[in-house]
C-alpha cells in the first residue's frame, strides 16, 4: 500500500474530507519554498503537491502562471525541485505529488526522473499534459519505482475514458470541477457534483476535486461528493501576498489551518 | 506556353499519420485532460468532412469564386539569372485573397467548426496573417472570431491589428512570457479549455494536437496540388526542389505534401537563423533544438537543458517560434526533407532583391526561402529547376523593414 494508499484510506476510516495543497515549488525561491512546504504540512494539509515551475504553463490560470515565473527567475529547475522535496522529505508527514508538464520530465529522460523522483521520497506523479493515452512509458517507468500516478478527469471525460484512467492510475483522481485553467472563484461549480457522481458510478479509487476552491465552506460542499479538496491558486496568492514577510511561514500555516476549520 | 485550366484540388487522406496521430516518432496528442475529447471529436468530424463531397465541393467554391486559386506559377527569370542561371518559380500564394497561404487552412477549418456547430472561433496569429484570415473566414460565415497575439508582434504587425479589428474581430493581446506567437498559443488553449462547448479552436499552423497537423497540411495541400500539376505543364517535368519557409511548418507542409513521393525531387525548408545560432537568438530547431514535448505534440523545439522553453528571434515573427510542425520532424528524421536556415541579414536582402528583380515585396517569412536560392541555384546551376512557395506578400513588413536601423528603401 502507497503512502497515498494510506492516507486516503485513513481519510474514509475518520469520515473526514482530505485537503491537497497544491503550490509551486521554488516560489518565491527555493529557500523559502522549503518554509511554506513545511508550513503547508504543520497546517494539516493531507496531500502537498509541488508544481514544477515550466516556461509554458497552458493549462494555468494567471495566479500560478505568476507564481512560475517568480520560481523561474529564482533559478527553479526540475532538477532542483527534487533537490528540494529530497530535502524535507524527513520532516514532512504529508505524501508528496510532483505536478509537472511533460516537457522537463521528458527532457530529463523519463526513468531517470522516476528514479530520481523515488529518491527524493515523492509519492506520486500528475503530469498535466500526458492524458492516459500518452503516458504508457512514463506510467511504466513510474510503476517501476512504486510511484502513483496521478490522472484527471474533466467534466468532458467520456465514461470509457474514467475508466481507464481508474484503472490505469494510482493513488487518487484528481477531477477538475469546472472547465478553464486553474484559479479560485467564489462559488462551487455545479459541474463538480456530477463530475463525482460519474467517476462514484465508476470506480471507488480515492477522488479529489480541484480548480477554483478556496475556502472552508468550498472543502465541506465538496466532501459531500469526493474524498479531497485541492486548494492551489488561492494558496499561492497567499505566498505570493507574503513574499517579503519575515513570517511567511506562519501565515501560510494559518491560511490552511483555517481551510481545514 | 500554354495554360492548362488547373481546378483547385486537395490531397485529403493518402498520407495519414497512425491512428494516434503519430508521424513516426512525432506527433500525438499531449494536451490538458478536459480538451482530450475536443481533439477526439474534432478528428471524428474532420475525417467525416474530408469525405463528404458536399464539405469538399464548398470548399473549392470558396478557394475558386473567394480566395482567387489556382494561383499562379510564375516564372522568376531575373531572380533566376542572379541564382546561378538555374529556372526560378514562384508559387503565388501571396496573390490569395488576404495575401497569404494562411486563408487555405482557416477556411476549411472554418467551414468545419460551422458544421460542428461552433459559434466562436478562436485563433492565435504571429505575424498577423493567419489572425487576418481567421477574422476574414469569420466574418465570411457569420460567426464571432477572438484572435490572440503576442503584445511583441502586435508593435511589429500593427497593419494586421487593424485589418482583424476592421473585418470584426476581437484581438487580445498577450504579454506574458515572450509575447510571440508560442505564447498567443498558450493563452488560446486556455481560452479554449474554458470554452471547449461552443468554440472552436481554429489552429493556424500544422502544429499542435493530432489532428491539427494532418488536417493543416491537408488544407494547405492544394499549394502543392497545383503547382505539382503547374510545373509540369510549364516545364515538363519536376522540378530538382522545392523550397519553402518554416515556422510552424504549413506553406512547407501544403507544397511539399505533393511531391513527398517523387523521390527525386529535394524538399528543402528554412527555418529563421535570426541574428546568430546561439540560444536566444534564433529560431532554427533543427540547428539548435532537441526533441521534446510542446503545445500538444512531440516534435524538435529550442529549450535548455532543464526543458524549458526558450527565447527565439527573427526578424519574422510568423518564424519567430520554438517548435516546428511534428510532420517536418519525422521528414527530417528520415532524411526526406532537408532543412536549412537564412538569418535577418539574408531575409531581408532577399525581401529587397525579390522587389528588384521581379516587382514582388515577399512576406518576410516567404523571404528567407527567397534568400536560399541563390546558392541553391549556383549548386544546380543553369539546368536547376526549382520551386520556391512564396508563401505571402509583404505589405505588412514594410513599415517595420523601413524602420530597421540604416533605414532600408
Amino acid at each position: 500500500m502507497s503512502r497515498l494508499d494510506e492516507t486516503f484510506a485513513r481519510l474514509r476510516a475518520e469520515h473526514r474530507t482530505g485537503l491537497v495543497a497544491y503550490v509551486t515549488a521554488g516560489d518565491p525561491d527555493l529557500a523559502r519554498s522549503a518554509e511554506v512546504i513545511r508550513a503547508v504540512d504543520r497546517g494539516g494539509a493531507d496531500v502537498i503537491e509541488l508544481g514544477v515551475p515550466f516556461s509554458d504553463p497552458l493549462a494555468d490560470g494567471p495566479v500560478i502562471q505568476r507564481a512560475t515565473e517568480r520560481a523561474l527567475a529564482a533559478g527553479t529547475t526540475l532538477a532542483k525541485v527534487l533537490d528540494l522535496a529530497a530535502g524535507l522529505r524527513a520532516d514532512v508527514a504529508a505524501p508528496l505529488v510532483l505536478f509537472t508538464y511533460a516537457n522537463p520530465m521528458v527532457r530529463m529522460g523519463i526513468t531517470t526522473f522516476a528514479r530520481r523522483a523515488r529518491e527524493a521520497g515523492i509519492d506520486g506523479v500528475l503530469v498535466l499534459d500526458l492524458p492516459p493515452e500518452e503516458a504508457g512509458e512514463a506510467r511504466a517507468a513510474f510503476v517501476a519505482e512504486g510511484l502513483d500516478t496521478i490522472f484527471l478527469l474533466s467534466p468532458t471525460t467520456s465514461v470509457a475514458r474514467i475508466r481507464r484512467a481508474a484503472d490505469l492510475g494510482g493513488g487518487f483522481l484528481y477531477g477538475i470541477s469546472r472547465l478553464g485553467v486553474t484559479g479560485a472563484r467564489a462559488d462551487v461549480a455545479d459541474s463538480a457534483e456530477s463530475l463525482a457522481a460519474r467517476v462514484r458510478a465508476e470506480t471507488t479509487r480515492p477522488l479529489a476535486l480541484g480548480f477554483g476552491f478556496s475556502r472552508p465552506e468550498h472543502i465541506r460542499a465538496v466532501g459531500q461528493w469526493a474524498d479531497a479538496a485541492v486548494v492551489g491558486s488561492a494558496l499561492v496568492q497567499v505566498v505570493a501576498d507574503h513574499a517579503g514577510n519575515p513570517d511567511l511561514g506562519g501565515e501560510v500555516e494559518r491560511y490552511v489551518r483555517w481551510l481545514r476549520s | 506556353m500554354t495554360t492548362p485550366t488547373i481546378v483547385p484540388t486537395h490531397n485529403f487522406g493518402t498520407r495519414d499519420p497512425d491512428a494516434r496521430g503519430y508521424f513516426g516518432a512525432f506527433g500525438g496528442r499531449f494536451v490538458p485532460e478536459t480538451l482530450v475529447s475536443a481533439v477526439e471529436a474534432l478528428t471524428e468530424a474532420y475525417f467525416e468532412a474530408r469525405q463528404d463531397p458536399a464539405f469538399r465541393a464548398e470548399l473549392t467554391r470558396l478557394l475558386v469564386h473567394y480566395v482567387g486559386r489556382p494561383t499562379p506559377l510564375w516564372e522568376a527569370a531575373r531572380l533566376g539569372a542572379a541564382s546561378g542561371g538555374a529556372r526560378v518559380f514562384l508559387k503565388r500564394e501571396d496573390l490569395t485573397h488576404t495575401g497569404a497561404h494562411k486563408i487555405n487552412n482557416a477556411l476549411g477549418q472554418a467551414l468545419l467548426a460551422k458544421r460542428m456547430g461552433a459559434r466562436r472561433l478562436i485563433a492565435e496569429t504571429g505575424a498577423g496573417q493567419h489572425g487576418v484570415a481567421s477574422a476574414t473566414a469569420a466574418a465570411l460565415l457569420g460567426m464571432d472570431c477572438v484572435v490572440y497575439m503576442g503584445t511583441e508582434d502586435m508593435a511589429r504587425q500593427a497593419l494586421n491589428v487593424f485589418r482583424m479589428r476592421l473585418l470584426g474581430a476581437e484581438v487580445r493581446g498577450v504579454d506574458s512570457g515572450s509575447a510571440t506567437l508560442k505564447d498567443a498559443i498558450n493563452e488560446a488553449m486556455r481560452d479554449w479549455v474554458a470554452t471547449v462547448a461552443d468554440s472552436y479552436y481554429l489552429l493556424g499552423s500544422a502544429l499542435g494536437p493530432h489532428p491539427y497537423p494532418l488536417m493543416v497540411r491537408e488544407f494547405q495541400s492544394v499549394i502543392g496540388q497545383e503547382a505539382r500539376a503547374q510545373i509540369l505543364a510549364q516545364v515538363g517535368r519536376l522540378p530538382d526542389a522545392v523550397v519553402a519557409s518554416v515556422g510552424g511548418g504549413s506553406n512547407a507542409m501544403g507544397i511539399f505534401d505533393a511531391f513527398v513521393d517523387d523521390a527525386g525531387v529535394r524538399l528543402i525548408g528554412v527555418e529563421a537563423g535570426g541574428e546568430a545560432i546561439t540560444i536566444g537568438r534564433h529560431a532554427a530547431r533543427f540547428a539548435g533544438g532537441a526533441e521534446g514535448v510542446f503545445q500538444g505534440t512531440r516534435t524538435w523545439l529550442l529549450q535548455d537543458a532543464d526543458g524549458n522553453v526558450t527565447a527565439t528571434h527573427s526578424v519574422s515573427a510568423g518564424l519567430d517560434y520554438a517548435a516546428v510542425g511534428p510532420e517536418h520532424a519525422w521528414l527530417q528524421s528520415t532524411g526526406r526533407a532537408e532543412y536549412a536556415w537564412a538569418d535577418d541579414r539574408a531575409a531581408l536582402a532577399a525581401f529587397e532583391s525579390l522587389a528588384r528583380l521581379e516587382g514582388i515585396v515577399p512576406a518576410l517569412e516567404s523571404a528567407h526561402a527567397v534568400a536560399h536560392v541563390a546558392a541553391l541555384g549556383r549548386e544546380l546551376g543553369p539546368d536547376g529547376v526549382i520551386v520556391v512557395n512564396l508563401s505571402g506578400r509583404g505589405d505588412k513588413d514594410v513599415q517595420s523593414v523601413a524602420n530597421l536601423p540604416g533605414g532600408r528603401a
